[in-house]
């Protein structure tokens, strides 16, 4: 369908809901044999967004999560810690100081983080804000309310401001549709199609903070909106889906997802993350499963 | 001839519901004649991990409920089975138990759930204790539930072996996944349906159907299971507990048909010991 506002002209595709149903039953029918499990565990928790968005967030809990992320369960040898911590901006700087000397990156949710309701001057502040706590990633929600009125070129331009300002200081942008209060799978594919637009490393499904959050359905929808955007521009974007992946087997089938769409060259934390709390330890308690031999239970894994 | 002639298959009840074993198996039950009476669920393991999963989910919720509350349900459990007697009692003799000892054998059910009912709120009164210090403090141990616990049934009377296990372990706040009778479990599963019909939580109880030889390991060695209830007397305590390589409780009730005390509810409850400092009663006033 084309789409006209003013000045933004792009064009989005309409989404096949029974095709994607049935590519995702097909996905999920499938088996994988213990050694790929294992590598696929692994890869899967070097992907994690380990995060905290909560209200009573403390420095200790932030310090915490830091350590579980760098050490994510140390009687499992060959465990990799995760890619990122996510935390808001204010507790950028504890996650950083923890976090030194290691590989995990600090991202930071900005731009007024989960509704986005406000002025794209206080947006691009909070983001500044973030940047120089010193946030390696910054996670930004776009203008739902903008986007449904049909005002493309407000969010567009939205991204594209907060995305110019996380490249002048090395710092990759994801994007949060929030997939759940688009309504359709079709407006799913137009944000996307739009967020693309504006070139960011990531584009991510939700906040965590509504009901509705990651699904198959949504990150099917967003891989391949991915795909079209590579094979047009040349421009490898990387997916985040985000909240209620909790289970191990569920995320094995997400990289499966994104193997067959993109291939092995988003099969890197570079171009894939799991924004999640609770799927590490299910990812830790299968790990040790497969070299135990015996079902493990969660008391015996730190919570975070 | 009965109207639906073609043999039923009893289903699993894993969390609320029935599903068939995910493994597709079934296995026949036969009277004593060779007919065939039934079709049962050979359970797997997948099947008993489900059924863990569903277990932890519904023991915090149970085990909060108050203690009255659950003394009711359980009473329930027994006006209901009350209600479906001759039924139970008709069930039981296809198995090839004569009528008056099927009889015999629901009317001991419903006691049993009636005397474990009573038992719900009477027994952390008397088994808790204050004990004595040297010190300014109170210390005082009290019962828990210790979670979730898993049991393998008598293979004689699949009714009151069901009912003679669960009782206790539920009475004391706890979850429970049993392995039936392998050959007599027709009515095990059926209860399983008085149970989904009563005000006992999705998940507190579950009920599997088939081969011990092959469960039993994995009932021993998973560590999401707090205590392993063996409700027969073939069962080699020694090597299980070699072969479960974690720490769980062992609870052993060979002649679980023919005993009922308030000992078999601590049998499933772990004694938690707490230190309290006594303030200054003298100036502490009103409420201390």
């Amino acid at each position: 369908m084309e789409v006209k506002d003013k000045s933004v002209e792009f064009s989005s595709v309409p989404v096949d809901l029974m095709g994607i149903n049935d590519r995702i039953a097909r996905i999920k029918a499938r088996s994988i044999k213990s050694e790929a499990k294992v590598a696929g565990l692994h890869m899967a928790l070097s992907m994690i967004d380990l995060t905290t968005l909560e209200g009573s967030d403390t420095q200790q809990k932030v310090r915490q999560l830091c350590y579980k992320a760098m050490h994510p369960h140390d009687e499992l040898e060959g465990t990799p810690p995760v890619a990122a911590v996510c935390v808001y901006p204010t507790l950028v700087r504890t996650a950083k100081e923890a976090l030194k000397g290691s590989e995990v990156r600090v991202a930071s949710v900005a731009t007024y983080f989960p509704s986005g309701q406000s002025t794209l001057e206080q947006k691009l502040e909070e983001t500044h804000f973030a940047i120089t706590e010193g946030a390696d990633e910054v996670d930004m929600v776009i203008s739902r309310g903008k986007f449904l009125a049909g005002e493309y070129t407000y969010v567009l331009n939205e991204i594209k401001a907060v995305n110019a300002l996380c490249k002048e200081h090395s710092v990759d942008l994801k994007v949060i549709l929030e997939t759940g209060e688009l309504g359709s799978l079709d407006e799913v594919r137009k944000a996307a199609d739009l967020a693309l637009l504006a070139d960011p490393a990531f584009i991510k499904t939700s906040t965590g903070k509504i009901g509705q959050a990651a699904n198959m359905q949504v990150t099917l929808v967003m891989l391949q909106a991915i795909s079209d955007h590579y094979h047009r521009t040349g421009a490898r974007v990387g997916m985040k889906p985000a909240g209620g992946i909790s289970d191990a087997k569920t995320a094995l089938h997400y990289l499966m997802m994104v193997k067959e769409v993109l291939g092995e060259d988003w099969l890197t934390n570079k171009r894939f993350r799991f924004g999640a709390s609770r799927l590490a330890n299910d990812i830790l308690m299968q790990l040790r499963k497969q070299q135990t031999g015996l079902y493990q239970s969660p008391h015996y894994f730190s919570k975070d | 001839m009965p109207r639906l002639d073609i043999k039923k298959t009893y289903k699993l009840f894993i969390g609320g519901k029935f599903p068939r074993t995910e493994s597709g198996r079934s296995y026949p039950i036969n009277d004593e004649q060779g007919g065939v009476i039934a079709n049962l669920c050979l359970a797997s393991r997948k099947d008993f991990r489900n059924a863990v999963v569903a277990a932890r989910k519904a023991q915090s919720g149970w085990a909060g409920m108050t203690a009255y509350n659950r003394g009711q349900i359980l009473y329930r459990l027994a006006e209901m089975l009350e209600a479906r007697h001759d039924a139970f009692a008709a069930e039981m003799q296809t198995l090839g138990l004569p009528k008056k000892q099927a009889k015999k054998e629901v009317d001991t059910s419903i006691d049993r759930l009636v005397y474990y009912a009573g038992w719900c709120d009477k027994y952390s009164a008397i088994f808790s204790s204050v004990n004595p210090t040297a010190t300014a403090h109170f210390n005082f141990s009290v019962h828990e539930p210790t979670g979730v616990v898993a049991a393998i049934l008598p293979e004689e009377s699949p009714l009151l072996g069901l009912i003679s296990t669960i009782a206790p372990i539920i009475a004391g706040g706890n979850s429970v996944i049993v392995l039936a009778s392998q050959m007599k479990a027709t009515s095990a599963v059926s209860f399983a349906e008085v149970i989904q019909n009563s005000d006992v939580p999705s998940g507190v109880v579950n009920v599997l159907t088939g081969d011990g030889q092959e469960l039993l390991p994995q009932m021993a060695s998973h560590l999401d299971v707090n205590a392993l209830v063996i409700a027969r007397s073939d069962v080699e305590m020694e090597k299980l507990l070699v072969a479960s390589e974690n720490v769980k409780r062992l609870i052993h009730w060979p002649s679980i048909l023919t005993e009922q005390d308030p000992y078999k509810i601590l049998d499933a409850q772990e004694v938690k010991t707490t230190w309290h400092p006594v303030q200054e009663s003298a100036s502490s006033g009103e409420g201390y």
